[in-house]
């Protein structure tokens, strides 16, 4: 199983933004997905440094994509992502579509790759996507294992490579709507960066007090951390080649390694999820997605068999 | 313009056609629709007649199958669209592409709108849903300003379609799990949000807690009103801050843009609500229907009719401007 490092959901200043690829340049993961994912008005903050990341990650012997954005409707947007198709071909690394429009710009017959915002739920869809030529994908983590087992099983006969949520708060919902911005009493066009102080989204309560989601911006994410640590042998067992963790802003590095040792069978789940405890005392986690009733739950536990 | 109804049942199907509707859309009592709530929605007999009275009084018959199909039970979805085909409906709403797909390669004649539960926001990516499955139409997400849509309208051949009266996604249709993140059902999935099944009310004493699936995101006070509980619309807090955090619990009223979006170039105006009474479609669509036949004739809008049949009597005018966001 390989491990990819999805691309980074929140708005970090420039230089921790860095400071994460370079990390990554060291530890072993096997592909980084780099770029901006949620929002356009926060890549010119730090768009001039994804060159020298990209080159950081290829000389480590990364495999590398850029992302698309995951909602495409200003003029602005829809230029960024017509100009993906060369930014990649010119730094040699392929496209990650997180929204059609992007597979809409690339020239036919150019390999791709498609994120967990398209939404692949059935075999239908997989085999256009690879008939345009998608070699990897990695599937919308709402899908119970049922659906990841048929999809892996068709997706051998179409070559393409099936990558499934590992870790991370889910992203659950993307708006026109800037929720940090309302929050501020402003308006999306005028929000003066409200999200840059929550580099992990900001937790949102229900009104028991109970941690519930966060809001990144557009986006909306569950307050917990989805963790596949109990899942692994179970998705490996059904054709699952990778793994996608998500950045988060403490100990991130550390999360890869416990990842990769549980990958490699060097520890087991217990000792996975209580490593991740050591990383962010309190981070809560689900794998109810995966397999229990609902996306919020934490079963704790390995998969039957299917 | 063209007024597009909803209808959840033969009944509300019936009333919207003789109110006036131009287009009811509807869908199977399975989960191939995202509107698959007990007792709502046409077995295929009830289907075939319904196309065949809209079709007598010069109405047009429009099938949602617009979930997205599940792996391994393709067939499902596979035939509702083949159904949709023989009952003569003339069109269908689909979003998934794998979908798309299989009704442009097995029936090639039946007319193909792209669901909003595709989420298709700007002209790129509607052409490419044109060049690829050769659909007519595309209903329009709700986070585009009147400005964009007119944009849209000026790049497309596509015929556009937007929501003008009822419930009010907050997120982009057919990109959120919110609903299953909490309940285990989904749009997407299963065709519901916010499932009935998950609510409950509970009583504290001086106040009602509305929970779903377990999580309190209403209280009101006795005499106050509770809000269904849909999870967008809900209360909720941050460390400093309680309130509608995402939307606060109104539904969509765009009845006076309807010039602006006449002027955009929307070929059609769609009105939610395939879970509400024939009473209340009837009244909805009459009024719509006056409104555009207004306009067509120069004649002023009738104003605030429809204030009352709002949920909450809070109304909004959504994305359209552009402030909201």
């Amino acid at each position: 199983m390989h491990l990819t490092v999805g691309p980074n959901q929140f708005f970090w200043k420039p230089d921790p933004w860095s400071a994460l690829y370079d990390e990554l340049a060291r530890i072993a993961v096997d592909r980084v997905v780099i770029g901006e994912l949620i929002c356009s008005k926060r890549l010119p903050f730090y768009q001039d440094r994804i060159p020298d990341a990209i080159e950081t990650l290829l000389a480590a012997g990364k495999k590398v994509a850029v992302t698309s954005l995951a909602l495409v409707t200003l003029k602005r947007e829809r230029k960024m992502t017509a100009e993906l198709a060369g930014l990649g071909a010119e730094l040699g690394v392929e496209v990650e579509v997180n929204d059609l429009t992007a597979l809409a710009m690339l020239p036919e017959g150019t390999a791709f790759s498609v994120g967990p915002m398209v939404n692949v739920y059935n075999e239908g869809t997989l085999a256009w996507l690879a008939s345009r030529g998608a070699t990897r994908v990695c599937l919308p983590p709402e899908l119970p294992l049922a659906s990841v087992a048929a999809l892996c099983q068709h997706a051998r006969g179409l070559g393409v490579a099936i990558e499934v949520w590992g870790h991370g708060r889910l992203p659950l919902a993307i708006s026109g709507r800037c929720y940090h911005a309302r929050l501020h009493g402003r308006t999306k066009d005028n929000c003066q960066f409200a999200c840059e102080d929550d580099p992990d989204g900001l937790t949102v309560d229900t009104l028991d007090r109970q941690p519930f989601l966060a809001i990144n911006g557009v986006q909306t994410l569950s307050d917990t951390y989805a963790n596949a640590a109990n899942q692994i042998e179970a998705l490996r067992e059904v054709g699952v080649s990778g793994l996608r963790l998500s950045p988060q802003s403490t100990g991130f590095a550390r999360l890869c390694h416990l990842f990769r040792q549980r990958i490699d069978g060097k520890t087991d789940a217990a000792a996975l999820v209580s490593g991740l405890d050591e990383i962010a005392r309190g981070m809560r986690l689900s794998d109810g997605f995966l397999s229990g009733v609902a996306g919020a739950d934490w079963t704790g536990k390995p998969l039957q068999p299917l | 313009m063209e007024i597009v109804c909803p209808a959840g049942t033969p009944a509300a199907l019936r009333a919207a056609v003789k109110a006036g509707a131009h287009t009811v859309y509807c869908g199977f009592n399975d989960e191939t629709n995202a509107r698959n709530f007990p007792g709502l929605n046409f077995d295929r007999a009830e289907m075939r007649e319904g196309i065949r009275f809209a079709h007598d009084h010069g109405s047009k018959v429009l099938i949602a199958i617009n979930t997205f199909p599940r792996a391994g039970a393709e067939g499902i979805w596979h035939d509702a669209v083949s159904d949709a085909a023989s009952a003569g409906a003339d069109a269908v709403i689909l979003a998934d592409p794998g979908l798309l797909a299989f009704a442009m390669q097995n029936h090639p004649d039946l007319r193909r709108h792209l669901s909003v539960q595709a989420a298709a926001a700007n002209s790129d990516v509607i052409n490419f849903y044109a060049r690829c499955f050769d659909v007519k139409r595309v209903v329009l997400p709700r986070v585009l300003s009147v400005a964009e849509i007119a944009a849209i309208n000026d790049q497309t051949k596509v015929e556009t379609e937007v929501f003008v009266f009822g419930g009010l996604c907050v997120m982009a249709e057919g990109r959120c799990s919110l609903s299953s993140y909490a309940t285990g059902l989904s749009p997407n999935m299963n065709g519901v949000c916010s499932p009935a099944s998950h609510v409950d009310y509970h009583d504290e004493g001086d106040t009602l807690a509305v929970r779903l699936g377990g999580y309190t995101i209403h209280r009101a006070k006795p005499g106050e009103p509770a809000p269904y509980p849909t999870l967008c619309k809900g209360c909720f807090a941050t460390q400093d801050q309680k309130g509608y955090l995402f939307e606060d619990p109104v539904s969509l009223n765009a009845e006076q843009l309807i010039p602006q979006l006449k002027k955009a170039g929307v070929t059609a105006l769609k009105i939610e609500g395939r879970q509400r009474s024939r009473s209340y479609v009837a009244q909805v669509v009459r009024n719509f229907r006056d409104a555009v036949d207004a306009l067509e004739e120069g004649r002023e809008l009738p104003a605030g009719m429809l204030a009352r049949l709002s949920e909450g009597q809070a109304e909004t005018t959504g994305a359209y401007r552009k402030i909201w966001r």
